[in-house]
């Protein structure tokens, strides 16, 4: 960056320009390994109650290694300042707001955290007697009973540890129950607006993928859609609304058309956010589909994970979802049903993400049917975002926004700054970015949700800060290309780390 | 509600921003008829108190007050509160999937490390930045090894975790991926000679677990050339990482599949625990799951970015290399804390403590008479008994003792009934390991 950018940036933060953020110190660290000194240890254990025993001799002399070549050597103080450290670098819901559209940001609750933990909870065994774990049963039974009211299905499973592993799920029940019907059918429709996941999961199940264009709306062709729905399809993955953060108005038509020909409906839940205690997916001919309940139900997002893909489905399919199954028995008494003959089988070991399932139960009981006023609000947010940002930037689908709104770059374009610069001098301003370049629909995309767990104060700085920066596009367009100016690197060469990827420490 | 960040005139004022009357105006596009009337049927609201006693009130339903020597694949190991404090810092556990580096810097640095360590633990030259958890994990590094050889055909010791298998079954079943599974000698091992008259002509893999559900080591390196000599690639699953602190490293592996809950992560009824694949340089490409690496910004500064992404689900689509996106990032860092926080000596510490209970439980157990180990096969902190009862009647008679005794493996292997699993690691105190063998001693004494 030349000097005078840099002179630019101090003097606009000096000016005040920027409101919600100032430089601030942060410390230097390597990588752990690189502090490391033999001799030195954060942890140790009480002394050994039994006999120690020679295990060279237990194992046998070929079956033992020698000491674990480069494992760092540090002591507990230094390890802490490492790791804290290390979380001053990071952007986090916890500092402000994270307008990443798909993604649903939204506060995560810290009484979550706490029961989480519980002793009784947290160190539970999944093959304890099942008289031994009606506590974690009924926690699983009451989120399914809630799951099942938002989403007006009728069968459940919490198996699913993903979003993708849900839809996953979905899908080889579909395929099960096509199978039981005499014919799997080849084929999976998904809108070009879809996420990656839906395709990539379709493969797996094993069906072919046929993308579907969107009309000039942003919404599915129904008229189109009749041509596409042959015996072959299998069904249509749906996101509803759609990653225009749209409402797609002729989804019951849709449903019609699929079922009709006997296909399946799927909704990709991941806007439940949009929806919750509005409508249900369940009364809209939706016949299966999952929610990531790390994005609506405010479970966190840990920096890539861990989530759950619960998958919910209408009674018909209820025999083909993945065991164990949670029942009550009679009741008051739960256990795992596990002899179900039509069932697809196992998606993942033991009972899921509990620990995510009963956070997502935490924030559910925080709420209760006040769920709406959490939608209603995420909506409005959104709305408000697009109403004072729309004269700024380009709007491609001019649809009613519900949960997010996208934007396009074409008018920055002009000035050579595109969505990934403006998302990038974001950080500038104190923000994480919004979702960049996604939708595909959308060249140039500005994907923007905000969630409801933002202030109108918060809005506006975001409001002020991003036409601050369509300004900048306009006037200064090498500031904003070059950007970010205040983080500890600044835009890293991508290309040449993927060329020869360094993807371990060496000493 | 205390969540929500608005007063009733502040959303009086953006409505009238927008432009609208009322909210329902921003949900117009929904048809009227599909629109929900009343408010949901569902509990709450509730406050935070009332939160912490239902989930107390549910805990308080569950095993507290008992041992428990249940492991096969879930452990009961020392967790440092560090760690637990450190993955609770807002920046670790409220931040997205690190894809704006600038910002992400600290999510990144700590996967390149979890990376690294995974690595030097198990001998292998790459791997990524975790897995679901074990079982997925598996999985895909089965997936994976079709993809690498183009053969389809599997062949899976049936020592691997039962569950692990199930779930392969139901990944492998659309994808022409035939599985074959290999039976188990005296030692507990894979049947070497069940495996030698296999024809290998279609066979992508040879899938072991080491330790494997018996809690016995399989012999990685004697595997690997017998899977190579057919033209196949050794994976192997493991379930118990601590025992990598002295057993030697799957290195002729050429995938392995682990599950990391040992290392700092509570057993929480099942999950979120934390898987991993680590495989060869030279099959990068054909790896599943996000990868940190090492990167320069324009003035020579050194940062950490995602990288090699084109293997991956938004941006290949349908040609993925997998569908996974979330992973269990927040975990993998609790692991990697707790790595680090071992060290070179605690960690050979904690695996040598563990060897030393497991040996010395198996010796308490063994003096009862009738109770024999069931495979001879060296075991690492877990292995399976013979008793002269089935275990499920032994196991409702320790209840009473307030034990929650071996896992009864019959379930998964029906000829097995009288067979039982027992696991001891470290925080399993002498006087309980004594206790558990003077109540069966006492039960088998007492006649049916």
């Amino acid at each position: 960056m030349s000097e005078s950018l840099k002179t630019e940036q101090d003097s606009a933060l000096e000016a005040d320009k920027i409101k919600k953020a100032r430089r601030h110190v942060s410390q230097n660290e390597g990588l752990i390994f690189e502090k490391s000194a033999p001799g030195k240890r954060g942890i140790e254990f009480p002394p050994l109650d039994v006999p120690a025993v020679d295990a060279a001799r237990e194992l046998g002399k070929e079956n033992i290694r020698a000491e674990v070549e480069g494992f760092p050597e540090v002591s507990e103080i230094e390890v802490v300042r490492h790791f804290t450290r290390l979380s001053t670098w990071n952007y986090a819901i916890d500092l402000g707001m994270y307008p990443l559209g798909s993604c649903t940001m939204k506060y995560n609750p810290r009484v979550n955290e706490f029961v989480a933990r519980l002793d009784g909870l947290a160190s539970e065994h999944p093959y304890q007697p099942i008289e031994l774990s009606q506590g974690c049963l009924r926690i699983l039974s009451d989120l399914q009973k809630c799951l099942l009211e938002i989403t007006g299905m009728e069968a459940v499973t919490l198996e699913p540890v993903a979003g993708a592993q849900g839809e996953l799920t979905g899908l080889l029940m579909i395929r099960a129950c096509l199978e039981a019907r005499g014919n799997p059918r080849k084929i999976v429709l998904i809108p070009d607006s879809a996420h990656g996941t839906n395709p990539a999961s379709v493969v797996i199940a094993g069906y072919e993928v046929r993308n579907i264009k969107s009309n000039a709306r942003g919404q599915i062709d129904t008229d189109n859609l009749r041509e596409f729905v042959t015996d072959d399809v299998a069904a249509l993955m749906l996101t509803n609304p759609s990653t225009l953060g749209v409402y797609e108005e002729r989804i019951a038509e849709i449903a019609n058309i699929l079922h009709e020909r006997g296909a399946l409906l799927y909704m990709d839940g991941a806007n439940m956010n949009a929806l919750a205690g509005i409508t249900r997916p369940g009364d809209l001919g939706v016949d299966v589909m999952h929610l990531n309940l790390h994005k609506t139900f405010s479970t966190p997002h840990g920096g890539g994970g861990p989530g759950a893909g619960p998958v919910v489905a209408k009674k018909f399919l209820e025999p083909y979802l993945p065991v164990p199954v949670v029942i009550e028995k009679e009741p008051g008494k739960f256990t795992l049903d596990l002899n179900r003959p039509k069932s697809i089988g196992r998606v993942r070991a033991y009972c899921g993400n509990f620990g995510v399932l009963l956070r997502a139960l935490a924030y559910t009981l925080a709420y209760g049917p006040g769920i709406r006023q959490a939608t209603e609000d995420a909506v409005v947010n959104a709305n408000y975002l697009r109403k004072k940002l729309e004269d700024v930037f380009d709007l491609p689908y001019n649809l009613p926004s519900l949960h997010e709104v996208v934007f396009s770059d074409a008018r920055q374009k002009k000035y050579g700054v595109n969505t990934m610069d403006i998302a990038k001098r974001l950080i500038d301003y104190g923000f994480h970015p919004y979702t960049t370049a996604f939708p595909l629909i959308v060249p140039g995309a500005l994907m923007i949700e905000p969630t409801e767990s933002e202030s109108r104060e918060e809005c506006d700085l975001f409001v002020e800060a991003m036409r601050a920066i369509a300004d900048e596009a306009e006037k200064n367009p090498e500031l904003v290309k070059t950007a970010p100016h205040s983080t500890r690197v600044g835009r890293l060469d991508e290309v040449s780390a993927a060329r020869k990827p360094v993807l371990r420490w060496k000493p | 509600m205390r969540y929500l960040p608005k007063s009733p005139s502040e959303r009086r004022e953006m409505l009238d921003a927008i432009g609208v009357a009322t909210v329902d105006e921003l949900f117009q596009t929904i048809p009227e008829k599909f629109r929900l009337r009343g408010p949901l049927n569902l509990p709450g609201p509730l406050s935070e108190p009332e939160i912490i006693d239902y989930f107390k009130a549910r805990a308080a339903e569950n095993s507290s007050g008992y041992t428990s020597f249940l492991g096969a694949g879930i452990y009961s190991h020392l967790r440092s509160v560090v760690t637990d404090a450190l993955i609770q810092r807002g920046e670790f556990l409220t931040s997205y999937t690190p894809y704006q580096a600038e910002i992400s810097q600290g999510t990144l640095e700590a996967i390149f490390e979890f990376q690294t360590l995974i690595c030097q633990l198990t001998g292998q030259e790459v791997a990524n930045a975790s897995m679901y958890d074990g079982s997925t994990a598996l999985t895909e590094a089965v997936l994976m090894a079709e993809r690498l050889t183009s053969r389809h055909a599997i062949l899976i010791a049936r020592t691997v975790h039962p569950e692990y298998r199930q779930v392969l079954q139901t990944y492998a079943r659309h994808l022409g991926i035939t599985i074959r599974e290999i039976g188990f000698s005296s030692t507990g091992q894979i049947d070497r000679a069940a495996l030698a008259q296999e024809s290998f002509a279609d066979v992508a893999a040879v899938v072991v677990q080491s330790p494997n559900f018996f809690g016995v080591t399989e012999e990685i390196s004697q595997l690997a050339e017998v899977a190579h000599a057919g033209g196949a690639l050794l994976v192997d699953g493991i379930t118990e990482a601590v025992s990598l602190g002295i057993v030697k490293p799957p290195a002729e592996a050429d995938i392995v599949a682990m599950e990391c809950q040992s290392f700092g992560v509570a057993p929480s009824y099942g999950g979120p625990h934390v898987g991993v694949i680590a495989t060869r340089d030279k099959f990068v490409r054909q790896l599943p799951g996000r990868l940190a690496g090492q990167a320069f910004d324009a003035e020579g500064r050194r940062g950490f970015v995602l990288t090699l992404a084109t293997r991956e689900q938004h941006i290949r689509r349908e040609k993925a290399t997998s569908n996974i996106c979330t992973n269990e990032a927040l975990f993998a860092l609790a692991a990697t804390i707790h790595m680090t926080l071992l060290g070179k000596q605690g960690l050979r510490e904690l695996a040598e403590q563990n060897l030393a209970k497991a040996r010395f439980a198996r010796a308490e157990l063994e003096k009862i008479p009738g109770v024999r180990r069931a495979f001879s096969g060296p075991t690492f902190n877990e292995f399976v008994l013979e008793f002269p009862r089935s275990v499920k009647m032994i196991n409702a008679a320790l209840l009473r003792d307030k034990i929650i005794g071996p896992l009864a493996i019959g379930t998964a292997y029906p000829d097995q009934t009288k067979r039982g699993l027992v696991c001891v690691t470290e925080t399993m105190p002498r006087a309980e390991i004594e206790r558990l063998a003077s109540c069966i001693k006492h039960i088998l004494e007492t006649p049916i």
